[in-house]
């Protein structure tokens, strides 16, 4: 439990560094220290292969993703972060406080209560499951990845005639 | 379930409930669209960690392991198409200011 607790503090600090950073090349990489974070927790409640699809996906794709991104962006001057500095801290001075209030009253309110669970589904591997109990979710899983390239593809052929225009 | 596993979702659960909050007041605060993909990434991860932390309590750790693999890939394909219309809006106003997008043509 005490392992835990490290694990959830730095998932904390990491989201806090994710909100609080000035510049989003920062912020996108406490993204993925949160990411590195979860995985972790995700080995220690036994769940390997979510923690390897964390770690891989959203640790790494992911990660790139909102990398190229900011490539696309013309970055801040010094002057800019100087003065976007300021407003953040006005902003979410608020957010760590909110954060220490809510976890108080959480720990001061929430009791063990007995709950029924009304089924489990034990015995059967993570393979079972995702390919003979979840096919409308692979189904719709394929309809989403095709809709998805096709959405990427249309707009990118858009900015590159624009840019041909040009 | 026994007392054991209450207390592991009880203490996780904290934990989640504030990443929450934090994802949400992020998207709340900020007016850059990429901040609030950023947001909306944390609020995913509160979700997929609540997911893991109920199905090891209940003794459903396969079927919430095959849950957050579909998440996972799902949410991949949000966040691409999001970014590529980041970078569609960001050529058309020169700008991530979220505002700049309220008065959509059509």
């Amino acid at each position: 439990m005490n392992y835990d607790l490290l694990l959830l503090i730095i998932l904390m600090l990491a989201a806090l560094m994710t909100v609080l950073s000035t510049r989003i090349l920062i912020a996108a990489i406490g993204l993925a220290l949160t990411s590195i974070m979860i995985t972790i927790i995700m080995f220690r409640l036994n769940s390997p292969l979510a923690g390897v699809f964390e770690l891989s996906i959203c640790a790494g794709l992911i990660t790139v993703i909102f990398i190229s991104t900011i490539s696309f962006v013309k970055p801040l001057t010094d002057q800019e972060i100087d003065d976007r500095t300021k407003l953040r801290m006005k902003k979410y001075l608020a957010l760590p406080v909110l954060l220490i209030l809510i976890g108080i009253i959480l720990i001061a309110l929430i009791k063990p209560i007995s709950i029924e669970i009304p089924v489990t589904i034990q015995g059967l591997s993570v393979r079972e499951i995702l390919w003979n109990m979840r096919q409308i979710d692979l189904l719709g899983q394929v309809i989403i990845l095709l809709v998805g390239v096709f959405g990427i593809v249309v707009l990118f052929r858009d900015i590159q005639k624009e840019a041909h225009k040009k | 379930m026994t007392t054991a596993n209450i207390h592991i979702l009880l203490f996780f659960g904290v934990f989640i409930i504030l990443l929450l909050v934090t994802g949400f007041y992020y998207i709340l605060a900020t007016i850059n669209l990429i901040r609030i993909l950023l947001g909306l990434e944390l609020i995913t991860k509160a979700v997929t960690l609540a997911i893991i932390v109920v199905g090891y309590v209940t003794g459903n750790i396969a079927l919430a392991q095959s849950i957050v693999i579909i998440i996972i890939t799902i949410e991949v394909f949000v966040i691409a198409v999001a970014a590529a219309i980041i970078i569609r809006i960001y050529k058309l106003t020169d700008s991530l200011d979220v505002r700049n997008i309220r008065s959509l043509k059509g």
